[in-house]
């Protein structure tokens, strides 16, 4: 099937000369959630503002549903609802009015049902007659969700959805993007809280001063990437690391009651047997064990702080 | 598709969203022209008018309606279109329009659509106003109102893309109040070309403001201070200068797109 959104070779040099984008090359598949990830200034809002028509690129294209998004623009911006990142609401009118608003300016017919609809899931209903000045901060990027879904998007792109949101807001948030999926609409997301791709994405593309670092199944990312970290609790605590076990590199946590130990769970030897063994030789004890994935936020460091280096 | 050809839909919530945000201020938005009009006719209908005669045979009451609408209709479309596409700009919910699937035209006819209205209805409202003092009598009712509209038209286009030009809310006010206005107090909204000295009256008819006052009375009273053909082409002119600087605009992203 032909993806939903194809990106190819996108550059953006903003007239300041800063060059934000340097050749990005994308698919995303229908029903996806992608996460983009990267730090401030990686270039994550100038690419989705380019894909949806805010920001004019310097080189390269864009297909949404098979349509360029500057030849057939109609068409490209009718599939897309957009969440920016910046809290931007109008003031005087009235909540429910501005979701009509929205799906005005897309050309859909008026449809009461589907405006209750969002207002009740997006927990505005309470306020639907309310200027949106009165809203609070987090209702107000409710209301933004709102509105760009009021047009029923194929394609939804959240910027930063949960930066500085109350958890409250971030669970419904997640709910909400849940059930968007089910219906079928492909979701893209950038963040940088690690957290977030790692609970939501289907894929996760790591993006670093313009440029895409890598773009990986979620889950293959985590296997392929994933370390793995021993944990020891220790009966007695020691006042540093054993000379005898020096060759596996061990780290002691502060209260020396914990013996921690990195390795590579795909390597044919990961150490662990021989360790074991070599703490019941030397007569370390300990009471409990356990074994933890490293997280994408460890991996992300890796790539991020590798490429920077 | 329902945009592909004309998102009619599109234009009309840009349409309908402007109206409301007149609504809101309908009573001060009305008052203000009407009041104003009504001290214009205290200070210069009843005080100054009596001393002047009557101008090209029109009692002086009547000779400054034109010129008191227009006055009033450059004001208003300009500040309203301005206004109307800078807010967005400054509170940054232009992204939604500009991500939707409007084109320029639709955008444009949304916005301009709106301050017209709103400006056309200012204007007719001051001549309400003013029969309750004179007797207007219009000699072309019809193309008195189709000059209003162009007129409107024009310059809410102008506004618009003083409204994307301006870098703040104080360069959205100095063009109106340092340009505009004394155009139009120079332009013949209170006399007639003809009473200016020789060379006053040539410097005047450099004034593009005094075409639109002179082109309006023509409107009313059949006559004016240059042929009503004069008028026209002045006016086409500038709507084409704003025509153009609009299509740049879209064109080129100026203010609008990165
Ligand atoms: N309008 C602009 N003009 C000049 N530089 C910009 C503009 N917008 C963003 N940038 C720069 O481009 C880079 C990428 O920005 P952005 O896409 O906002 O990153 P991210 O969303 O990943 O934080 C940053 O260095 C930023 O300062
Ligand atoms: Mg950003």
């Amino acid at each position: 099937m032909e993806p939903i959104i194809t990106v190819n070779g996108l550059e953006k040099a903003y007239a300041s000369g800063h060059k934000a984008l340097k050749g990005i090359d994308l698919e995303i598949s229908r029903g996806e959630i992608f996460a983009l990830l990267g730090p401030n200034g990686a270039g994550k809002t100038t690419l989705i503002s380019i894909i949806c028509g805010l920001v004019t690129a310097t080189r390269g294209s864009v297909r949404v549903g098979g349509h360029d998004t500057v030849r057939d623009y109609k068409r490209a911006r009718s599939l897309i609802g957009l969440v920016p990142q910046e809290l931007h609401t109008d003031a005087f009118e009235p909540v429910r009015a501005t979701v009509e608003f929205s799906r005005g300016l897309f050309g859909k017919r008026p449809d009461s049902g589907l405006v209750d609809g969002l207002l009740r899931d997006l927990s505005l209903w309470d306020k639907r007659d309310a200027k949106v000045r009165e809203l609070s901060g987090g209702m107000k990027r409710r209301l933004m969700i709102a509105k760009a879904l009021a047009h029923e998007p194929e394609v939804l792109f959240l910027d930063e959805p949960t930066a500085g949101v109350d958890v409250a807001l971030r669970r419904d948030m997640w709910a909400l993007v849940r059930r968007l999926r089910e219906r079928g609409v492909t979701i893209i997301l950038t963040t940088h809280y690690i957290e977030e791709a790692e609970e939501m994405a289907d894929r996760v593309g790591v993006i670093n001063k313009g440029e895409l670092v890598l773009v990986e199944e979620k889950d293959a990312l985590m296997r392929k990437l994933g370390k793995k970290e021993l944990r020891l609790t220790l009966a007695e605590p020691l006042p540093g690391v054993p000379p005898g076990l020096a060759d596996w590199k061990l780290e002691l946590s502060a209260d020396g009651r914990e013996l921690r130990y990195g390795f590579d769970a795909k390597a044919e030897r990961t150490g662990v047997p021989s360790l074991l063994a070599r703490m019941r030789d030397l007569g370390v004890a300990f009471t409990d064990l356990e074994t933890r994935q490293t997280s994408l936020e460890d991996i992300f460091v890796d790539l991020v702080g590798g490429k920077a280096a | 598709m329902s945009v592909g050809v004309f998102n009619a839909r599109g234009v009309w919530a840009i349409y309908r969203f402007e109206m409301h945000r007149f609504a809101r201020t309908l009573w001060t938005g009305l008052a203000v022209p009407v009041i104003t009009t009504a001290l214009y006719f205290v200070v210069f209908g009843a005080a100054v008018g009596p001393r002047m005669g009557g101008i090209s045979g029109v009692d002086y009451g009547s000779f400054i309606v034109p010129g008191l609408m227009m006055l009033s209709l450059l004001n208003e479309s300009i500040n309203n279109a301005a206004f109307g596409i800078h807010l967005p700009r400054f509170m940054g919910t232009i992204y939604e329009p500009l991500s939707a699937p409007l084109s320029p035209l639709e955008t444009v006819l949304g916005y301009v659509g709106a301050a017209a209205t709103k400006s056309v209805t200012v204007a007719l409202t001051i001549l309400v106003t003013a029969n309750l003092f004179v007797d207007v009598r219009v000699a072309h009712p019809v193309l008195m109102l189709a000059y209003l509209l162009l007129v409107a038209g024009t310059f809410s286009l102008f506004g618009f893309v003083l409204g994307i030009w301006a870098k703040g809310f104080e360069q959205l006010q100095v063009v109106p109040m340092l340009v505009v206005t004394p155009l139009t107090f120079l332009g013949g909204t209170f006399y007639s070309l003809d009473m200016l000295p020789g060379i006053w009256r040539t410097v005047a008819l450099l004034n593009p403001v005094a075409y639109l006052v002179s082109g309006f009375r023509w409107t009313f009273f059949g006559t004016g201070d240059v042929a009503f053909g004069a008028s026209l082409a002045a006016t086409g002119l500038f709507l084409a200068l704003c025509l153009a600087a609009v299509w740049w605009i879209f064109r080129t992203g100026y203010r609008l797109k990165a």
